[in-house]
């Protein structure tokens, strides 16, 4: 029993190696239970801690020490013990302050979803519709910066940024050199390069993919589409860059690939970061192989886009007026 | 008179040098620990005296030296926080301004205790003047043989360095300091793993506030036993207070833990009372972020017992009826201040100095610190008090650090013992921003309950 612990999370229990975190541990049991993560991302060392939206309560610490623990702690930075007990959702006290959690992260947010590229795949947006209030309680002005440009494809939205630190700990552990970070304190912080520098290195488009909430925008994709009309298709192409193995998920929008990011797991996280050259300049079909269409989870947002509306509509196709008017979109459905 | 163990010869000319301070005794404790003591019997003395941490938590000091980890080949560190920058507290400035060797001495002594060859005092940026005379008081100790290669022919190794913060509270958290030290951006770390496993550049360090190391020095040379005689119960020794706000004699005062809160304000010997012939409204007892408590809560526990200056008592009926004594910084407030705008300044401190690392700290401070200007300004409304409160309950103990709770406590405390005034803010907002709401009941003895005067 050295390096098996048995842990049990609302419930259910289940068998991990040791030194996992509550976390893992739950997205081993996966649905329901597992706690939401804002700033915790598995593939980056150090990450987490930062947002409190994972909070659990640990009723029995371990088998040996059966006291609980008397804050909630954060799952995702505290491993587990043999036969720790941990509530989630089963205990008020954490739904309690989850909430507030939500409500704090919201309290400076523009919530300017309606023209937010980020809406439809933004992990805010989806804590904020399951653990949120309908209602905010706070009136006074949001904390609100200029956008900034941090080189010519990616564009900082400080606004909307929740600080969860993600980017600051890829820069730091996915590229060579970090050139951008966190300035100021408190409310007043912001990420910045110091002083208005670009970020320019191979890697640094991956800032955008870890980035959960549309604080670090593709500006090859700005405004081009939501996310939801959009139809992502699984593709590789043979990459040159050593560090990048060119897999990868193609967006489309017609016969156009309109976005390239990097492929996602169920919890938003990237399973291999890419390089900026698949990023962001090979955007033909004929750069890429394609395998397979995306899997989406059937509660996303993106998973609406019926791909059938694309054709055009019944009413179009019999009628010769707004055939002629619609040719040209016409032709392109047919062809597709 | 109480007995006086660091501020004893505090009056003496010159006992910021070497040569007096040597001459008062200074050193005893570095040539008895060195020379006589190993370091296992050091840091059961200081066990057994019972000091526990001066800085605000009051952990057991012994206890701390205790969990250090001893890995074979790893260095260990003893960092010492001078990171002093609570409102209301300034003991640890003033110990290091006039007696330097003090601190120095308990660094000598605690170093040895833990295995350390290279130890840390870190201080707050602002403290300049206090740094330059650690800094010369160290070349004095080095020059007489007490610091560097070889100190007293005994083969024990120590060098030890004065490192100047950039000025933020939060850098006096232990983790914080620790990345501060390191040269990073003070954020506090996510614990486990605590700094006595992995602390300074990832090696065993203990963290002590500066009072806590200089109390070594007199348990190493009467030994624990004749320490833990001051005081009552688990509280044992002297503790240096630093009283301000309306009190007629303000200062740093040196007192046996023990002694009763009555005295300790309006004896003569201490505070001597409220200045110009006031009435006590309010007392922060131990710095800023600890519960403030009205008059008749503080001179009387809710059971009607004498409340004594000690952690344990200070501390009775939790946050209900108590306070806690924190890092001795006492605040006395008259019948002429108001506790709104009391709230509200303590408010734009913690918003000023959260890190903005984890968000209900980050987001909470300033919301409450925006609230808190509305009703002072007269532009509150009845729901903002209780919109306070349950804000205050998001951020208290769901935060990486103290700092969250230290923010969301002395709202709540207020709110709770105040709330009579607060609420003359909202139906009075004219008259609140001209004239203060005064004493009203809260000097009142305890089971009485009468109605708000104004």
């Amino acid at each position: 029993m050295s390096d098996k612990h048995k842990v049990t999370i609302d419930g259910i229990t289940v068998e991990v190696e040791a030194g996992t975190s509550i976390l893992n541990a739950a997205r081993q049991i996966g649905g329901d239970i597992v706690p939401p993560a804002m700033c915790y991302y598995s593939k980056l060392e150090g990450s987490g801690g930062k947002c409190r939206t994972c909070l659990v309560q640990v009723s029995k610490g371990s088998e040996k020490d059966p006291r609980p623990m008397p804050k909630l702690v954060a799952s995702c930075r505290t491993t587990v013990m043999d036969g720790m007990e941990v509530k989630n959702i089963t205990s008020p006290e954490v739904v309690e302050a989850r909430k507030g959690v939500v409500e704090m992260l919201l309290l400076n947010h523009p919530l300017d979803c309606p023209v937010c590229d980020q809406a439809g795949e933004c992990h805010l947006q989806d804590l904020g519709y399951e653990h949120g209030r309908a209602k905010t309680r706070y009136e006074f002005d949001r904390r609100t910066f200029e956008k900034v440009d941090l080189g010519d494809k990616i564009q900082l939205h400080m606004t909307r940024c929740i600080l969860c630190y993600r980017c600051v700990f890829t820069a730091d552990q996915i590229t060579n050199t970090r050139l951008h970070g966190v300035l100021n304190r408190g409310d007043h912080s912001e990420i910045s390069t110091y002083i208005s520098k670009a970020i320019d290195n191979d890697f640094s488009g991956n800032v955008i993919d870890v980035c959960p909430v549309g604080a670090l925008t593709d500006k090859t994709f700005r405004f081009k589409n939501r996310v939801w009309f959009t139809k992502p298709v699984q593709a590789h192409r043979d990459c040159d860059h050593e560090k990048c193995n060119g897999k990868v998920t193609l967006w489309y929008k017609g016969e156009e690939v309109i976005r390239v990011t990097a492929r996602k797991d169920q919890y938003g996280e990237v399973e291999e970061f890419i390089c900026n050259t698949c990023r962001f300049d090979k955007k033909q079909t004929s750069d890429w192989v394609i395998e397979a269409p995306t899997k989406i989870s059937n509660k996303s947002v993106i998973s609406s886009n019926h791909y059938d509306t694309m054709k055009p509509l019944p009413v179009v196709k019999t009628n010769p007026q707004l055939l002629e008017a619609n040719k040209e979109q016409f032709e392109r459905d047919t062809r597709l | 008179m109480g007995r006086k163990l660091l501020l004893e010869h505090i009056n003496v000319p010159g006992i910021n040098t070497l040569e007096v301070y040597r001459q008062k005794g200074g050193y005893r404790s570095v040539e008895k620990a060195l020379k006589q003591m190993t370091p296992e019997e050091i840091v059961e003395e200081v066990k057994k005296s019972g000091l526990r941490g001066r800085g605000g938590a009051g952990f057991p000091t012994g206890m701390k030296w205790g969990f250090l980890a001893k890995p074979e080949g790893v260095a260990r560190y003893l960092v010492c926080n001078g990171d002093e920058s609570e409102p209301g507290t300034f003991k640890d400035r003033y110990l290091m301004t006039y007696i330097p060797h003090a601190l120095i001495e308990g660094m000598i002594v605690g170093s040895f205790a833990l295995g350390a060859h290279v130890s840390y005092i870190y201080l707050r940026g602002e403290m300049m003047p206090q740094i330059r005379i650690l800094e010369k008081a160290i070349a004095e100790a080095k020059a007489a043989g007490f610091l560097g290669k070889n100190i007293l022919g005994t083969g024990y190794d120590l060098e030890l360095y004065v490192q100047p913060g950039g000025g933020a509270y939060i850098c006096g958290e232990e983790t914080a300091l620790l990345e501060s030290l390191e040269g990073k951006r003070g954020n506090p770390r996510i614990k486990p793993p605590f700094p006595a496993i992995a602390g300074l550049y990832g090696c065993p360090t203990v963290v002590n506030n500066v009072e806590s190391i200089a109390a070594v020095v007199p348990i190493i040379n009467d030994g624990g036993e004749e320490y833990a005689k001051i005081g009552v119960g688990r509280s044992t020794g002297t503790k240096l207070i630093s009283a301000g706000g309306n009190l007629k004699k303000p200062g740093v005062y040196e007192i046996e833990l023990g002694l009763t809160c009555e005295e300790f304000v309006y004896s003569d010997e201490y505070c001597g009372g409220i200045a110009n012939g006031k009435t006590l409204k309010a007392v922060v007892a131990g710095g800023s972020s600890v519960p403030i408590l009205p008059n008749n809560l503080f001179f009387k526990t809710a059971n009607g017992e004498a409340r004594l200056m000690s952690y344990e008592s200070l501390s009775d009926g939790g946050f209900a009826t108590g306070t806690m004594l924190g890092s001795g910084g006492f605040i006395a407030y008259d019948e002429d201040q108001c506790i709104v705008r009391n709230t509200w300044n303590f408010t734009r401190f913690y918003h000023h100095e959260s890190c903005g690392q984890c968000s209900p700290c980050r987001e909470g401070t300033g919301w409450m610190e925006k609230v808190l200007h509305r009703l002072e300004h007269g532009h509150g409304k009845m729901s903002d008090i209780d919109l306070l409160v349950d804000v205050s309950k998001k951020i208290e103990g769901n935060t990486i650090c103290p700092l969250g709770d230290a923010a969301a406590w002395p709202v709540a405390s207020a709110i709770r013992h105040f709330r009579d005034e607060f609420e003359w803010h909202v139906t009075h907002p004219s008259e609140a921003t001209t004239r203060n709401f005064g004493l009203a009941h809260y000097a009142d003895p305890l089971p009485k309950k009468e109605e708000t005067a104004a």
